[in-house]
């Protein structure tokens, strides 16, 4: 390994840690608010082919970025109002909203398979003037488009809301528990749909990344199943922005991995660590699933003598008239 | 629950079944025959009258500028050439339900021809074959076939490949070329090998560094294998995928890309050229052999000669004059791209010299079969069970 290889690699994992970030933090804080969202495939999908087409059409990757985020927060209150309004299965709407979001996409991207997007369109790198000439730290964490920086706000923000705000209480008291917060003057249905909405918002951004930034373009199918990867990492991360983002830079940094395995090789002089192993590729790309799983395993046992590290109202509709 | 909550949750059933339907084949179907209808009225335009109504079944939207676009522009380029009516589903999984049933409704609406283009589809076809005698079937990718009526038909694209291979030897600066291939089967390790030895022929110090991805077709795991591919020192990238993730993440790193399957220019900014399927004169052939009532089933391999692939050789390359020598004595069937001196394998064992095998070739799939002996000479058996890498070609099979 050369440091242009380690430097690569490094930006690989900042590339798909930040699209995973931006869906799993969405989906956190849905999760919080109690509502389980297995949509994130179907309104990553939908914000991404929204956000190539507005590209596409304007070149403005801002633009591109808000239609992406307005479209995807409405289409994700599809499972609000089947989830939280009517009361329906939280597991069933969500794979519906999947399965809806990506034939959406695909019909209304039919005919955006064959065009390209000015490179105006693109999010690209920050120009951060001297801190970008720094060795390693420059030519990658800030060497990142305007999108990642974005990301790495909204977690703050998401965090400090969630933990420091009489908002992010009431959204979490709802979460844990609707009829306390129902009791306490918190309105539930409101509060969980903002949490949807804002969370599928999360998702349309994160379809931006995938559309602008990472692989500029749209075609069916183009989110191959990182929006699984998010919801597992919601989980993993334990629903804490901050582990959350450990989480992303970590399944990111799984995905960037893969296909280096093939590449990596000792060559004399040249490396700074000499890595020659034989990974199976199909083995790593299991890897985060097989990594939720363990924790998940990790966190019920753990949670046997204490309240569970889950928002405890997740996946339960509530209805005032049923206390 | 109340009813009209129960109401509102069946209608949003509907609505999502509705839209995971505008995805796949049903409107589709509808939409293809009907096209062909109201061209079935306008009859006779350009190609005449016709009493051939093909079909074709497509394995994912014909909308990708990769395999089922060539394939659905093929059915338009023969629909055109031949006059007989066309209709195509797309979107129709390999070895599921779907198929059957869009095969059967397809013959239950009359059609005579049907064109099956993914290689899974193969062994369903050839059930459909035997059970409907007065339909003519051809299989596209596979190898199966019977005596009357079903065909197999594919594309000598290591042709095009060699000189593709030429254009990425002559753009190297860094001597590293990246190939982002999908499953380590002998089309795959074909076309990787025929590329390596057309880059062999104009930059002897470049390497092909291949990189697996094990999809067809998937933007991540694509996106991922360029970038380490470009890590790993490649400033030139070609693939055997079906999306253009690869030409995006080389544009972005701003080197060369070598495409695959169509014209990619007004997608990839850094496209240079690519080998292209052309089904169109293949379709219209094996249309007018129904329409005469000639048609015999045959394993049909055809090459540049036939039109089935091609390479447009770009202006710009510095080496145009030599890709052009060399696509035109393929045309004229003076060159074989394994024909040419030694082929050597990363072991350094010489495989074949000068067209005669020199070490005993098995079938991948079943080390017990012979494929080739010692002596023998390069015949298709050995490049349709081609299992070993040239040796400038870095990364293992598999």
């Amino acid at each position: 390994m050369t440091q242009e290889t380690i430097v690569g690699l490094l930006v690989s994992v900042l590339e798909f840690g930040t699209l995973l970030y931006l869906a799993a933090l969405g989906e956190t804080i849905a999760e919080k608010a109690g509502v389980l969202n297995l949509g994130v495939e179907g309104m990553m999908a939908v914000g991404a082919m929204a956000s190539f087409w507005i590209g596409a059409e304007t070149g403005n990757p801002w633009l591109a970025l808000l239609f992406a985020v307005v479209v995807t927060a409405a289409f994700s209150l599809i499972h609000g109002l089947a989830s939280v309004v009517i009361g329906a299965d939280q597991v069933v709407s969500g794979l519906a909203l999947t399965i809806l979001g990506l034939g959406l996409a695909a019909f209304f991207g039919q005919s955006l398979a064959l065009t390209t997007v000015l490179s105006t369109a693109r999010f690209s790198a920050l120009d951060l003037g001297p801190l970008s000439d720094i060795p390693w730290i420059g030519e990658t964490l800030f060497s990142i488009d305007a999108l990642s920086w974005l990301a790495l706000s909204l977690g703050a923000v998401t965090w400090f809301v969630l933990t420091r705000t009489r908002m992010g209480l009431s959204l979490r008291a709802v979460g844990e528990s609707a009829a306390t917060a129902d009791a306490a003057g918190t309105k539930v249905a409101a509060t969980r749909l903002t949490a949807v909405a804002i969370g599928g918002g999360f998702a349309g951004a994160a379809g931006t990344y995938l559309s602008l930034v990472l692989s500029p373009g749209w075609s069916e199918g183009a989110t191959g199943g990182l929006g699984w990867i998010a919801v597992a990492l919601v989980i993993f991360g334990a629903w804490k922005p901050g582990r959350v983002l450990f989480g992303s830079l970590l399944f990111g940094g799984l995905i960037a991995l893969g296909p280096r395995l093939q590449t990596f090789r000792c060559q004399d002089g040249e490396d700074i660590a000499c890595l020659n192993f034989d990974a199976d590729p199909t083995l790593v790309s299991m890897l985060p699933y097989i990594l939720t799983v363990i924790v998940l395993i990790i966190l019920s046992v753990r949670s046997r003598n204490r309240p569970s590290i889950a928002p405890a109202a997740i996946g339960l509709a509530y209805r005032r008239e049923e206390r | 629950m109340t009813s009209t909550r129960k109401a509102l949750l069946a209608l949003l059933t509907i609505l999502a079944l509705v839209a995971a339907a505008c995805g796949s084949s049903a409107d589709t179907a509808t939409e293809g025959t009907d096209e062909a209808e109201t061209e079935e009225s306008s009859e006779g335009t350009d190609g005449g009258e016709s009493d051939v109504r093909a079909a074709f079944v497509m394995v994912a939207p014909v909308g990708d500028a990769g395999w089922n676009f060539q394939h659905d522009l093929g059915r338009q380029g023969a629909e055109a050439a031949t006059g007989a009516e066309t209709a195509f589903v797309e979107n129709i999984p390999e070895g599921g339900a779907e198929f059957d049933e869009a095969v059967q409704n397809f013959i239950d609406d009359g059609f005579n021809v049907i064109f099956a283009t993914s290689f899974g589809y193969q062994d369903a076809t050839l059930r459909f074959a035997e059970e409907n005698p007065d339909v003519t079937f051809e299989h596209i990718s596979g190898f199966l076939m019977n005596d009357t009526n079903m065909g197999n038909t594919f594309g000598r694209m290591y042709q095009p490949r060699y000189i593709a291979g030429m254009a990425a030897g002559a753009a190297t600066e860094s001597n590293t070329i990246g190939y982002v291939a999908a499953f380590p089967i002998p089309e795959v390790i074909r076309g990787i090998n025929a590329f390596a030895l057309g880059v062999q022929a104009v930059n002897p110090d470049a390497v092909v560094e291949v990189n697996w991805t094990s999809t067809w077709f998937g933007i991540p795991e694509e996106t991922a294998a360029a970038q380490a591919l470009i890590d790993s020192g490649a400033d030139v990238l070609s693939m055997h995928q079906d999306s253009t993730a690869t030409g995006q993440a080389i544009s972005e790193a701003g080197g060369t890309f070598i495409g695959y399957h169509s014209d990619m220019s007004a997608q990839v900014d850094a496209y240079l050229t690519a080998p292209v399927w052309n089904w169109t004169p293949r379709y219209s052939e094996i249309i007018e052999a129904v329409e005469a009532g000639t048609y015999t089933p045959e394993a049909w391999w055809g090459g540049m000669v036939d039109g089935v692939v091609d390479i447009e050789v770009p202006e710009s390359s510095p080496v145009a004059s030599e890709m052009q020598d060399v696509k035109d004595s393929i045309l004229q069937g003076e060159f074989d791209v394994f024909d040419q001196g030694q082929v050597i394998a990363q072991d350094g064992t010489v495989i074949i010299d000068d067209g005669i095998i020199q070490t005993e070739l098995t079938n991948p799939f079943d080390p017990d079969a012979v494929v080739a002996s010692e002596g023998d000479e390069i015949h298709d058996g050995v490049l349709l069970n081609m299992n070993f890498f040239v040796d400038n070609v870095v990364g293992e099979i598999g």
